[in-house]
């Protein structure tokens, strides 16, 4: 196997300051030579690494096709308008692009998994964190953390629930490979078997055609699909976000052992840590609580 | 009768021995050279890691035989109204009364619509748009609308090769049937019907198994087959190892299918007496 890009770019760095260590024998000299190294290694952690990407110069994003709203405005990410484009891009800052530098490409849930080369330096759209998926592909660090709430038309049976035992009888409905699928089966455990759909769009079909009563969705797509795209539904429930010992966090999708995840890491960690992150939460994900909690015993 | 076997039966014998041996060979050294090749390829281990994980393997193959059980259900739904629709279909493209001209036009309608859209489309179409106009929860279920779309989409296909059927047979048959007395029904039924069918026997298996496929389609609109199980694995491992169990578990349906056709086809041949040379 050969190795990683960020151990080849490391190795040498090592090197060079195990030579100067080496080198600088007296007492006095060793506090520089230990300054030295650090600088070495933060270069490797955030600025050689975030240079490594697909196209020199250019950091390329990936997002769904079509990108949805609340995550982006109008399936137009170049804008930064949407909650997803505009973490893209202040990560993209941190990393050292600006604007201009960032290029957006599309891609199924698919490609972003499989084997092979890719065409995006980061992919983001909604993508959950779990262990299972860390066995193929990277993650960065969570830039979101999202409740699962239940969309679902007046005079449904999961109107008025309160606790998960309210929720047996429910014939649910979710889209597939997401972490709303997984908490019907994991958390709420129906009596009867989920429908899913490859897409949100199918889900709010079946709610209109009377093929199941409610449909879980992460909360800001729950409050889009509610409020925007089916008349006469609403938000009857959301969960807390640690329901059923599961967080749904959501983490840009970086090729395996890449050398960018290190780099994106540290981007999102100085954007948490300055408040930038939460600014841009507050800004395109409403902040709701009107929704009745649902409690998991 | 002598049983010392002729010069040209023991040249015959020798010729397809040496056949033997060389496909034998031949097959050897192309399984043995992907063998080898494949894997020194620069991407195998990430490509065996994702399609080839025996822990995924094991994990999702219960699943995904569960839910194929779904499918099997849909096919055998399915199945016999296609074949019912069809050949009524067949039959009513097939009418000569020119009062019935109507009847006609509506199976042709039928026909060149419904072959001509995608059953991906229709699936879509039908599964979530007759349920929204307003049917109860139990009509409204997606594998009553998914079996119905299976069977309007491929009775289209499969009324066409009925015909074709019914086109093959000799006009002099129905002429001789006729002339015998016969009515135009009894000549359908008894003379033309028999032989057609035993004509379309094979490209008949071979729809049956594009449809043992096309099953998994009705899962776009709810119903979790195995396709879409397959899909729910794959999303929890991020690999795509269950899609490879998926593909097993359909070849074990449609192989046997497909070696049937080729059996019924050879068994047809011989008995029209068509030769075969290889």
């Amino acid at each position: 196997m050969r190795p990683s890009p960020v151990m080849r770019r490391l190795v040498p760095a090592i090197a060079i300051s195990a030579l100067v260590l080496a080198a600088c024998g007296s007492d006095d000299d060793s506090s520089s030579a230990e300054a030295a190294a650090t600088d070495t290694t933060e270069a490797g952690a955030s600025g050689e690494a975030c240079s490594n990407t697909i196209d020199d110069g250019v950091l390329t994003v990936a997002t769904g096709e079509p990108a949805f709203y609340p995550w982006v405005i109008d399936d137009a990410p170049e804008t930064g308008e949407g909650f997803e484009a505009a973490v893209a891009y202040a990560v993209a800052a941190e990393m050292g692009y600006d604007a201009d530098s960032v290029v957006w490409v599309r891609t199924t849930f698919d490609e972003a998994i499989q084997p092979g080369a890719k065409n995006f330096d980061m992919n983001l759209q909604q993508y959950s964190i779990t262990e299972e998926r860390k066995e193929n592909i990277d993650f960065s660090l969570p830039y979101f953390t999202s409740n699962q709430a239940i969309v679902a038309l007046e005079g449904s049976p999961a109107e008025g629930a309160t606790t998960v035992a309210d929720l047996q009888d429910v014939k649910f409905g979710a889209q597939v490979g997401t972490t709303s699928l997984d908490f019907i089966t994991d958390v709420i455990q129906p009596s009867q078997e989920p429908f899913v759909y490859d897409d949100n769009v199918g889900a709010k079909a079946a709610l209109e055609a009377n093929q199941i009563d409610a449909a879980v969705f992460d909360l800001p797509t729950a409050l889009y699909v509610s409020g925007v795209e089916i008349e006469g539904s609403s938000v009857v429930g959301q969960f807390p976000a640690d329901a059923g010992g599961t967080t749904d966090q959501f983490g840009f999708v970086l090729e395996k052992d890449g050398a960018l995840t290190s780099c994106v890491d540290a981007a999102i960690t100085t954007l948490a840590d300055n408040g930038e992150l939460d600014a841009i939460t507050q800004e395109w994900l409403a902040d709701f609580t009107g929704a009745p909690v649902i409690t998991v015993e | 009768m002598n049983d010392r076997p002729t010069r040209r039966e023991l040249y015959e014998r020798a010729r397809r021995r040496r056949s033997n041996v060389i496909a034998t060979i031949s097959t050897i050294v192309v399984v043995g050279a992907l063998i080898i090749l494949i894997p020194m390829s620069p991407g195998w281990d990430r490509v065996r890691q994702a399609f080839f994980d025996g822990d995924v393997f094991r994990e999702s193959f219960p699943g995904l035989l569960r839910a194929f059980w779904l499918d099997v259900q849909i096919l055998l739904w399915s199945t016999p109204l296609i074949l019912v629709v069809s050949l009524l279909l067949a039959l009513a493209r097939n009418t000569r009364s020119p009062a019935l001209f109507p009847l006609r036009a509506f199976a042709i309608v039928y026909i060149d619509v419904l072959r001509g859209i995608p059953v991906i489309l229709l699936v879509f179409l039908i599964g979530f748009g007759v349920p929204a106009l307003g049917l109860s929860r139990e009509w409204a279920n997606p594998l009553i609308w998914g079996t119905v779309t299976l069977v309007l989409s491929y009775s289209a296909y499969t009324a066409e090769i009925i015909r074709a059927g019914i086109d093959s047979v000799h006009e002099s048959q129905r002429a001789a049937a006729r002339s015998l007395g016969m009515s135009s029904r009894q000549t359908m039924s008894t003379v033309i019907l028999p032989q057609a069918f035993r004509r379309i026997v094979p490209p008949l298996m071979n729809t049956f198994v594009s449809l043992q496929k096309d099953v998994a389609l009705v899962s776009l609109i709810g119903p979790v087959e195995i396709l879409r199980q397959a899909g729910i694995d794959k999303a929890t491992y991020a690999n795509f190892t269950p899609y490879v169990a998926a593909s097993l578990i359909f070849l074990a349906l449609t192989v046997p299918c497909t070696r049937l056709a080729d059996y019924a086809l050879a068994r047809q041949r011989r008995r029209t007496g068509a030769t075969t040379i290889a």
